[in-house]
């Protein structure tokens, strides 16, 4: 139990915030026998993680994943896409199993697509996915994606790829008059931001742990 | 059934009261009964601006609590018998008003009247909110001024989001944007944001181009709405504004800097 925690532990601290809350199910395909459901299910709550139920469980265990009150969910054919990443770190409670080989694959999440303008003061984040804007994002408006951000209009305000700290996302812009344009937490005010591409269209992404602004077209 | 159209703008003293009553009175006059109720709670100005300040008895917080009726508060209008006002209260704040009493108070009145212009406080809390929550239609109102232009796009998003149209995903309220305090020399300066400017930033259509004038104070000042001042510029720019928001199609007048004659240069213009 204490190595799952260290386990989970080191995985959220690669990004704090990033799996608050998240709803999690624990792949069991490779224990040997029945672990204490109760006492993970305390684990992840004391880890703001939600345990929603488990996967890949014979009938003993899904019994006892059940009387622990989780789901027993049928393990996915695609090759684990619907298994969130600290599966991996829940085979440990079976001492000789290594973890599923099945690689970790962030759930498919939708893009969002907005089709109309983000007006100031407003905010848009979108979790794990790209953020499509068909309009003008305001002087004071916030949009904020973990994937990439597409405005097809003008940027007043400020946009934020690469939220959960992807450096390899992107912003593509129509017009670009930003505020603060920011990937993976590198961050560039507008007043270094005026320059060739102010007013232009431009793709801003990050090389090397430097942004880097280059035409659209 | 009334249109209700909030007329709002985020940022105070950009002329929300005093468009407030020259539309509602230009909808009067083009035959229209119509009602302009005063949600500026605590800072009641619209009774001045009408010239009907003596004959406020009871208020709009009266009626919503029940101390009073609908025909007791309402004003009728001296000049034209289709205009009314619903004067705000002075002695009370904001927070008088709630959901519940204010669309009571608006579903009595949209029985009776064509239109219901309501006058927003300035900001963003729970009066301003109050005035747009149940708005068919809103106009912007926005001085050419970076500051005032910021508040609008604040006060749309609102519209877009904060409005019982939205909330209950029926189709979104209508926006105008009402440029007030136009200065076509400043423009030409560059000490002025542009009409194009504006319309670039905001993005919504514009329904009128009000220009600086003289006649504003002195209609304000009179309790007389500039509107009903045909000479002056800024009352035929409202006339014009409210043929638009009928569905009238009127060019935009008083956007480019009026060539002095002879007669003017030599008597002032």
């Amino acid at each position: 139990m204490a190595a799952l925690q260290a386990q989970l532990q080191q995985k959220l601290a690669q990004a704090p915030g990033f799996f608050h809350q998240a709803p999690v199910v624990i792949n069991v395909e490779n224990a040997k026998y029945a672990p204490d459901f109760h006492a993970i299910k305390q684990l992840f709550t004391e880890l703001q993680l939600v345990l929603v139920g488990v996967c890949g469980a014979n009938s003993d265990l899904k019994k006892a994943a059940q009387q622990a009150g989780l789901a027993a969910l049928q393990l996915s054919k695609n090759n684990g896409k619907t298994v969130d990443a600290p599966a991996k770190a829940v085979a440990a409670p079976a001492p000789v199993a290594p973890p599923p080989p099945a690689p970790v694959v962030q759930a498919a999440v939708e893009n969002k697509f907005i089709e109309q303008n983000i007006r100031s003061g407003q905010q848009i984040y979108v979790k794990g996915a790209d953020l499509i804007i068909k309009g003008t994002v305001g002087a004071g408006a916030e949009v904020i994606a973990d994937g990439n951000i597409h405005i097809y209009g003008s940027l007043r305000g400020k946009a934020i790829a690469g939220a959960g700290g992807d450096s390899s996302k992107k912003i593509y812009c129509y017009n670009m008059q930003a505020e603060l344009i920011s990937i993976a937490g590198n961050y560039w005010l507008s007043e270094s931001l005026q320059g060739e591409f102010w007013g232009k269209s431009a793709c801003i992404s990050l090389q090397d742990g430097q942004l880097v602004l280059a035409e659209l077209f | 059934m009334a249109k209700i159209i909030v007329v709002t703008s985020g940022k105070g003293g950009v002329g929300k009261t005093t468009s407030s009553a020259a539309i509602g009175t230009g909808l009067a006059l083009k035959g229209h009964k119509t009602v302009i109720v005063d949600f500026d709670i605590g800072l009641r100005n619209l009774d001045l601006i009408m010239g009907c300040e003596r004959r406020v008895v009871y208020d709009f917080v009266n009626v919503i609590n029940n101390e009073a009726n609908l025909k007791q508060a309402l004003i009728r209008d001296k000049r034209l018998d289709n205009l009314y006002i619903l004067p705000a209260s002075q002695t009370r704040d904001k927070d008088a008003l709630y959901k519940e009493g204010v669309e009571r108070v608006l579903n009595e009145l949209s029985d009776e009247f064509d239109f219901i212009i309501c006058d927003s406080p300035a900001g963003i809390e729970s009066g301003a909110m109050m005035a747009l929550y149940f708005a068919d239609e809103a106009i912007v109102v926005t001085n050419p001024e970076v500051s005032s232009v910021r508040d609008s796009d604040r006060i749309l998003g609102m519209l877009s989001s904060k409005s019982r149209r939205a909330e209950q995903g029926l189709p979104g309220i209508k926006e105008h944007l009402l440029l007030t305090r136009y200065n076509p020399e400043r423009v030409i300066k560059g000490e002025m944001l542009s009409v194009e400017d504006v319309n670039d930033i905001l993005a919504i259509k514009l329904l009128g181009v009000i220009p600086e004038s003289q006649a504003v104070l002195n209609a304000s000042n009179s309790g007389q709405p500039v509107i009903l001042d045909t000479e002056s510029d800024a009352g035929q720019a409202y006339l014009d504004t409210v043929a638009r928001l009928i569905g009238e199609d009127v060019p935009f007048r008083f956007l480019n800097v009026e060539k002095k004659g002879l007669f003017k240069r030599i008597f002032g213009g």
